[in-house]
């Protein structure tokens, strides 16, 4: 018989490796297709290495930024899992 | 473990917690003063200069040039604010090596106080820019339709900001912490350098990107300039 601690514990553990393996696959697609693109751009245009870089930084950190919260949440699960915590208060108290 | 320096608290006495972001962000603001006051105490304009102002005066050229590479225009007024949270994410996140010390811009506090100063900032040098009128125009393009999208956008980019550097430098030192208890022996000193590196990347990506948000806000359309 699985107590709540037990089923929250192994949720958030599941889930959290979940959410970044999930999470991950599409900006790192996205940003592989990106630098592509801009190693391609510098190629032909070298003079314009400078913005090509800067904009592609930049995109690059938009696109990262789902790949991020996908990473804090799993961190907020296995960390500071505010279910858990819950939980864990009712059974003290 | 600690996920944030937030929880590290040095001194507290009833409501006022001292805790390590505030501490080490006062670490950052004093290294920044100490080395600009010793570096601008005997400026000179003629040759020999020394070689506290030639790297002073190499760092804000390049951030001046970077920054008139974005606005395409005189970059004086941006250059305080930009300059300033580029320099105070680079050295707060260059520090990290030092034993003891955490980056105050791995916690959320720090990063989300200095997203909301970009939030601030955007319709501030707007309105300097263009004036009243014409920036708060700047929502209700292309069509009034997409004003409420305009402000989620303004708020959602914020959050981006904020949860963007917090991330990275979080993962960063929480890496290098889960490596300590696996691999001890050589491996974190790798990830610690690749941090440094990142956390570099993402002082200029901070500042670029709040210098793009800048510069959408006071950019004049073509249309507006043909007027």
């Amino acid at each position: 018989m699985l107590d709540n601690i037990s089923i929250i514990g192994a949720a958030s553990v599941i889930i959290s490796g979940l959410t970044i393996a999930i999470g991950s696959i599409a900006p790192a697609i996205g940003e592989g297709m990106a630098l592509a693109k801009a190693l391609g751009a510098i190629a032909q245009q070298p003079d314009e290495a400078n913005t090509i870089t800067r904009t592609l930084f930049v995109g690059l950190a938009m696109v990262e930024s789902t790949a991020i919260y996908c990473f804090v949440i799993a961190i907020i699960l296995i960390f500071a899992n505010p279910f858990w915590n819950f939980v864990v208060q009712q059974a003290g108290g | 473990m600690n996920i944030s320096p937030d929880s590290i608290i040095f001194w507290e006495n009833g409501f006022f917690k001292l805790n390590a972001t505030i501490v080490f962000t006062w670490v950052v603001m004093a290294v920044i003063f100490l080395i600009s006051w010793l570096a601008t105490r005997n400026i000179k304009v003629d040759t020999p200069i020394s070689r506290w102002q030639n790297i002073l005066e190499t760092i804000v050229q390049a951030m001046r040039g970077q920054i008139e590479d974005i606005f395409q225009q005189n970059p004086d007024i941006y250059l305080p604010f930009l300059g300033t949270i580029f320099l105070f994410i680079s050295i707060s996140n260059l520090l990290d090596f030092i034993p003891g010390y955490s980056a105050p811009t791995g916690s959320l506090s720090t990063t989300t106080a200095l997203a909301v100063c970009v939030f601030f900032a955007v319709p501030v040098f707007g309105i300097i820019k263009r004036g009243v009128g014409s920036y708060l125009k700047n929502y209700i393009e292309p069509s009034p339709m997409m004003l409420p999208f305009n402000i989620i956008g303004e708020f959602s980019r914020t959050l981006a900001l904020a949860v963007r550097l917090f991330g990275n430098i979080m993962s960063g030192s929480m890496i290098v912490a889960i490596l300590l208890s696996i691999a001890p022996l050589f491996v974190p000193v790798i990830m610690q350098a690749m941090g440094i590196m990142i956390g570099q990347i993402q002082a200029y990506i901070f500042a670029v990107l709040a210098a793009v948000y800048i510069a959408s806000a006071t950019r004049v359309h073509e249309t507006e300039e043909k007027k």
